[in-house]
């Protein structure tokens, strides 16, 4: 393991994975990082991008451009759960539009928001590839397809109450 | 012997697949049956799920749209009765070639997709897996493979369309001593999952073609770009090459020859950008995934600046059957320019959605009545959508037009990767045309001004039309604007953004001046551009005016009520408010 030398007040950040860093040489370590950086804390803290600059020896403003370049990206943490609406053509021919004006009415908020309560946020993706069920929308890793306003608010109910 | 096969790619999922499974495994644990429950991937009958597979003495039977309660009935009646339970069958194998959704099909790249267990090694191989690397290695030279390619005619199925071999050749033939494969599974065309189906069902295939690949242009080390949407393909083929370097298939020496090969996995990080090839490396090598200007191609100057190699799943996927049967056989599928197979992702408004494989040249009719029979419940046929953002429509009238890559490209669309979107006449053309430009407009790196503000600038007037403000000369400009962004922008992303509204316009461009002209939206789709008004069978129960949320509505109870048009703002709550059809939407 390459040995770091990282300011005392930025090694908190340190609990993902960084077995990465074993291999020969940095080489495209950077997204790699970021990702694992994200899976831990479900977003990617300030810290963690001046701890990642020290290992990859990328400074934290380009670090900064590649974080906002990809949309898997966030800087700020995300809601318990998570509704991901698939904008993919096959479902927006099958009605999405009105499946997010359904979500944005009962949730009260717009695409990559999340609720006060931090109960939800709302994303979209583009196809979640079951196509044949359009329109089709995620709850965390549970998928419902054919929607309808009544499927959707049935849902939405479900996670509200199971807090 | 009987055996159990439940679909379980990403789709079968969605539709309860997993609860099928248990329940099976459950039900035959309870009846002390030893018969195995295997998962599989796609079967390509999406419209159809979840299905379930009987293996029954050399024949089997498909079941369809199963659920956790039809799983005791086919235990005890099928399973232990030895009846299958006709009603509930789609086909069996032994009747495939009758069934109206296989019948047209050719498969090569799914020949085993549905069929074998993409998570075991084993039942790849027993199903010919790893026999054309064998024999590429132990029978070819490199040129010998890589001429192989070229005489199949096999051309990129990444949307280019460039032929693979000549590819090959130029890696091959350029100077550097590390040079690297790369497999594109970015896959991010909206609505397109031919890729995501071959990787969860049937990975090796895939890494066995890279494998050839790698031996063909003399690389030993291998990429696979995947997108971050697709956890069980990266699950799947995270645990086929951890399966083949146990085997020694990947590592120093595969197969025991002087050949070394590794695979690598990246994953994309969403952007649709990265699939494009030299963004993709960008990407690989940890940057903004901005493309750069071309040459030097990858195969010069690619990953790290060494010689690369890139190509689509499907494109691998077709290799190791061209080692296997032989490059003739391959070209004698398929049309003068386009050989082989195209894998298409039926979806929209088609009654059978689903994954369907067809010699090129196969024409759109038959690909959306003989195999997706028809459209939707009962509606009319209006259009196909082909090669996502960078493709366009070709309406119904051309529905004898066979699809190979010189044909779709004539119309203005181009084949793209094999999204094949169909549209009734509830689709409106300029919306359509409105929904890619905004996802183009999403996607451009920003790197070209025209590609970055141009799209902007057109979507603001496809905005503006569905709206009802489209102003006279607004196709016209729309046509300026599209000639530009083609022109002035440096990668595949701005040189096709304008695709689906010029073809759209080219092939309906009545729609647009209905819109721009007369304020009207013929496919009764674009909201601002609709009337409500009340007919006589209105019963005057009050319930619209109820709903209305700018009290829009006037009259007596049991009287016939009306609609002030100027205080109407086009909810649409009153229409899905009355019960008695009383309600007109023009
Ligand atoms: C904006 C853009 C997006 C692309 N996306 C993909 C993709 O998702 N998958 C893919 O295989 N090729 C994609 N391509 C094409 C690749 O650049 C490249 O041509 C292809 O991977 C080469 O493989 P092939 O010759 O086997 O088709 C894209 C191109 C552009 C311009
Ligand atoms: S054409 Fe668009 S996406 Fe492509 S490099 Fe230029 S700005 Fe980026
Ligand atoms: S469409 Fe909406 S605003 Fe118009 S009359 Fe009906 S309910 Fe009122
Ligand atoms: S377009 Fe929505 S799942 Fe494919
Ligand atoms: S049959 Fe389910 S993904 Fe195709």
């Amino acid at each position: 393991m390459t040995v770091l030398k990282i300011p005392e007040k930025k090694r908190e950040v340190k609990n993902f994975k960084i077995d990465l860093l074993t291999k020969k040489d940095h080489k495209g370590a950077l997204i790699p990082l970021l990702q694992s950086a994200q899976d831990s804390y479900g977003y990617i803290p300030e810290k963690a991008i001046y701890y990642i600059s020290e290992i990859v020896k990328i400074p934290a403003a380009r670090i900064y451009g590649v974080i906002t370049f990809y949309s898997q990206f966030r800087l700020k943490p995300l809601g318990k759960n998570v509704i991901r609406i698939c904008e993919g053509t096959a479902c927006y021919v099958n009605g999405s539009k009105s499946v997010l004006e359904v979500l944005q009415d009962e949730l009260g908020i717009g695409l990559d928001e999340t609720t006060d309560d931090g109960l939800f946020s709302l994303q979209s993706v583009a196809c979640l590839g079951c196509c044949s069920l359009a329109p089709v929308m995620m709850i965390n890793d549970e998928t419902y397809g054919n929607l309808t306003s009544k499927k959707i608010k049935k849902a939405i109910k479900e996670y509200s109450f199971a807090k | 012997m009987k055996e159990i096969k439940v679909g379980l790619g990403t789709c079968g999922i969605s539709a309860g697949g997993k609860m099928v499974y248990n329940e099976f495994k459950d039900k035959l644990s309870q009846n002390n049956l030893d018969i195995e429950v295997k998962q599989t991937g796609c079967m390509g009958m999406c419209y159809n799920e979840v299905l379930v597979e009987v293996v029954d003495n050399g024949d089997s039977y498909l079941y369809s749209k199963v659920s956790s309660d039809n799983v005791e009935k086919i235990v005890n009646e099928h399973i232990i009765g030895n009846h299958p339970v006709d009603e509930w069958i789609a086909t069996s194998r032994k009747n495939i070639e009758k069934d109206p959704f296989f019948k047209k099909q050719k498969r090569i790249v799914l020949q085993n997709c549905g069929i074998i267990d993409p998570g075991s090694i084993d039942d790849y191989i027993l199903y010919d897996g790893y026999k054309a690397i064998k024999k590429a290695l132990q029978k070819y030279s490199q040129l010998e493979v890589i001429d192989i390619v070229c005489n199949s005619g096999i051309r990129g199925r990444g949307g280019g369309g460039f032929p693979t071999g000549v590819k090959w050749k130029f890696s091959y033939e350029a100077p550097g001593d590390s040079k690297y494969i790369i497999c594109n599974a970015d896959e991010g065309d909206p609505g397109a999952f031919m890729d995501r189906s071959i990787l969860e069902g049937n990975p090796h295939s895939v890494l066995e073609g890279m494998m050839i690949a790698g031996y063909a242009i003399g690389a030993q080390e291998a990429y696979i770009y995947i997108r971050a949407e697709y956890p069980l393909a990266l699950k799947r083929l995270k645990t086929a090459i951890g399966d083949c370097e146990k085997k020694g298939y990947l590592g120093e020496n595969i197969f025991g020859s002087n050949v070394s090969f590794t695979i690598k996995i990246k994953e994309g990080a969403g952007a649709f950008v990265c699939g494009e090839e030299t963004a993709l490396i960008a990407s690989i090598e940890g940057k903004r995934g901005v493309p750069r200007l071309r040459p030097p191609f990858p195969a010069h100057k690619g990953l790290w600046q060494n010689p690369t190699n890139i190509n689509n799943v499907e494109t691998f996927a077709n290799i190791s059957w061209i080692i296997l049967n032989g490059a003739d056989k391959f070209a004698s599928m398929g049309t003068e320019k386009s050989k082989g197979t195209k894998v298409f992702a039926l979806a929209g408004k088609i009654a059978r959605s689903g994954l369907a494989e067809v010699p090129m040249g196969m024409t759109i009719n038959e690909i959306v009545y003989d195999i997706g029979g028809g459209i939707k419940d009962g509606k009319k046929f209006k259009a196909v959508q082909i090669g996502g953002p960078s493709g366009g429509c070709i309406p119904a009238s051309m529905g004898d037009m066979k699809i190979d890559y010189e044909e779709v490209t004539k119309t203005g669309a181009i084949m793209g990767s094999g999204g094949l979107i169909v549209l009734d006449n509830t689709t409106c053309m300029v919306d359509l045309a409105k929904y890619f430009l905004n996802f183009t407009q999403n996607e451009s790196c920003g790197k070209c001004t025209f590609c970055r503000i141009g799209t902007k600038r057109m979507l603001e007037i496809l905005e503006r039309i569905t709206l009802g403000k489209g102003r006279e000369n607004d196709i016209e400009l729309l046509e300026d604007l599209a000639e530009k962004i083609k022109n002035s922008s440096l990668c595949g992303l701005g040189q096709t953004a304008p695709n689906p509204v010029l073809t759209t316009i080219k092939y309906f461009r009545d729609e647009y001046e209905a819109h721009i002209i007369e304020k009207r939206c013929p496919a009764h789709s674009c909201a601002a551009l609709l009337t409500y008004t009340i007919n006589e069978n209105c019963t005057g129960c009050t319930l619209c005016a109820k709903k209305c949320p700018v009290n829009a509505i006037s009259g007596e109870v049991k009287e016939i009520h009306e609609i002030d048009q100027d205080a109407c703002i086009k909810c649409g709550l009153c229409f899905n408010a009355c019960k008695v059809g009383a309600i007109d939407k023009l």
